[in-house]
């Protein structure tokens, strides 16, 4: 679907040089929610920027469906845009168009005919649950309603791919999470690659299939949300995943638990059904230790579940090597702490 | 008190005033509208160009921006009094003479196409550049951005734009007298100045700020109605 090779983007600057992207490969699947994350500065707007060559990459490829964007200008790189919808932070309406002009200005410049346009209006309204404002300004909308003129708009030419830059960053948590289920929606229903770019591990974990995390104009890590999820390599991955799923204990806590001997903190990550089994009647019953529960947390990843365990494991060292095994045995993964 | 009485009921004042002024108001209105179109049809294209050609913007080109920006700042320090004189023989050459009141919108037209540039470039420059972006990820053409994006979202500082130049225009018609141009602001000096008749000075003037009013309110009007924001 879309393929980045060695995508490397080099801006000049008064003061020199600066590497935005440096060497980014990345595959994204057809039918995927990609989400790439990264602190602010990290490259990913320029990223999804050089995916419609809204900028000019300085070296690389990018091919959406076969094509070579890089190597498209005038009007072949028009036609293609044309076929790959984007949405924006501040969602750039045409303020002195209403609703329904915002949705036809695509498909007036795809040079749609007007009775067409009118029909594709009428489709594209209860798609984003806007029924009753096809006559409103943009300036009479909430933030949430406006993303969504500007969701039904990015699709009006039925696209291929969907680009999100910063979609829900200037809106609410309720209203994020309104827009997060609309776009997943679209997805499910139309089979739409969507692409986001955030900074908010938050819109990740709702709806996102595969992640990727960019550090410093690099990828660092990448793959399936699951095993980033459960499995993270990079310290920035860690981070990001500990702000929704936190597991860090209170300092003083820790002081206590150093008191403690023949213990071991430790950390599990769990995922999908193995949240609803008695892991830790089993510890405790069959090795034999005392099981603390220092931490917890379960939440949705997309459509599975996903846990982390904060515990604490007393008894001999034999049983507690045991029981390291049994939790590995059960796909969890285990990670001590001390 | 009885002598001013006296002159506003006889009618042959009121039968001197009809002579002069309908056709003075008239020829100010001519030229006003008809300067004010041409000067747009010559400032608005001029207006995008530095716009789109500045940097950053969809065209970008810094020779086109500088060249016209410098020639557009060369017109508008000339004092139009000079450029009045200046332009004769190429109003000559344009409309056959250089006197009379189609002779007089040439340099009208030459000394507001300018200024209307630059109105019209600083209305555009409110666009924000974050449609512009859109409209560029959903692959329109430059000449769509101009038409489609550019001027429909400046329309509001347009019409205010449009109600400045008019109104500059009607002021500058009054020197346009000076090469026999006519109107009303020629009637307030060769009858109120050269002939001392305070009365025709006083209705010319009055005249004047109702259409000034007239066209300020309309601008007004029209911008808040057409503003979405």
């Amino acid at each position: 679907m879309i393929y980045i090779k060695n995508l490397s983007k080099v801006f000049k600057t008064p003061k020199g040089p600066f590497t935005a992207l440096d060497n980014i490969d990345l595959h994204i699947p057809k039918g995927a929610v990609y989400g790439i994350i990264g602190l602010s500065g990290a490259g990913k707007s320029t990223l999804i920027r050089c995916m419609n060559m809204l900028e000019k990459p300085t070296s690389g490829e990018i091919l959406i469906n076969g094509q070579n964007m890089t190597q498209l200008s005038g009007v072949a790189l028009r036609k293609t845009r044309q076929k790959i919808g984007m949405i924006f932070q501040h969602f750039n309406l045409l303020e002195s168009r209403t609703v329904a002009g915002n949705i036809a200005f695509p498909l007036e410049i795809a040079d749609w005919p007007k009775h067409k346009i009118a029909e594709r209006i009428q489709q594209l309204l209860p798609v984003v649950g806007l029924e009753d404002k096809a006559n409103s300004y943009p300036a009479q909308l909430s933030g949430g309603q406006k993303q969504r003129v500007g969701i039904a708009r990015a699709l009006a030419t039925n696209p291929s791919v969907l680009l999100c830059d910063e979609a829900t960053s200037a809106l609410d948590p309720q209203t994020t999470e309104s827009i997060l289920e609309l776009l997943r929606e679209i997805n499910e229903k139309f089979n739409l690659t969507i692409v986001i770019i955030t900074h908010e591990m938050k819109v990740i974990k709702e709806i996102c299939t595969d992640v990727a995390v960019i550090d410093q104009a690099q990828i660092v890590e990448h793959g399936p949300i699951e095993s980033v999820f459960i499995n993270p390599q990079s310290n920035i991955a860690k981070d990001f995943i500990a702000s929704v799923f936190p597991n860090k204990l209170s300092p003083q806590l820790l002081c206590e638990l150093a008191q403690h001997s023949n213990s071991q903190i430790v950390t599990v990550n769990f995922l999908g059904s193995v949240a609803s089994e008695p892991i830790i009647s089993d510890l405790i019953q069959q090795y034999g230790i005392t099981v603390n529960i220092l931490h917890g947390n379960i939440d949705r990843l997309r459509s599975t579940l996903f846990g982390t365990l904060t515990l604490e494991l007393q008894g001999n060292t034999e049983s507690i090597s045991q029981a390291h095994e049994y939790l590995k045995s059960r796909n969890l993964k285990v990670e001590v702490i001390k | 008190m009885e002598g001013l009485l006296a002159m506003f009921s006889d009618p042959a004042y009121w039968e001197s005033l009809s002579r002069v002024i309908p056709e003075a108001l008239y020829e100010t209105l001519y030229m006003v509208i008809v300067s004010t179109i041409l000067a747009y049809v010559l400032g608005v294209p001029m207006g995008v160009l530095l716009v789109i050609t500045s940097e950053g913007h969809i065209i970008p080109n810094p020779w086109v921006e500088r060249i016209l920006g410098t020639i557009i700042n060369i017109f508008r320090s000339i004092p139009f009094i000079i450029l009045l004189v200046a332009l004769i023989p190429f109003t000559t050459m344009l409309v056959g003479t250089s006197i009379g009141t189609t002779a007089a919108i040439v340099p009208l037209v030459v000394s507001a196409a300018p200024f209307v540039a630059r109105l019209v470039e600083s209305s555009l420059r409110e666009v924000s550049s974050g449609v512009i972006e859109a409209a560029l990820s959903m692959g329109a053409s430059p000449w769509q951005i101009i038409y489609k994006v550019l001027l429909p979202e400046a329309k509001s500082p347009l019409i205010l734009g449009i109600a400045i130049t008019t109104i500059n225009i009607i002021a500058y018609t009054a020197m346009a007298g000076a090469v026999g141009g006519g109107g009303l602001g020629d009637v307030a000096i060769q009858y109120g100045y050269n002939r001392y008749r305070t009365d025709m000075m006083i209705i010319t003037v009055l005249i004047l700020v109702v259409i000034v009013q007239l066209i300020q309110w309309i601008g007004t009007t029209l911008a808040k109605k057409l503003s979405h924001r």
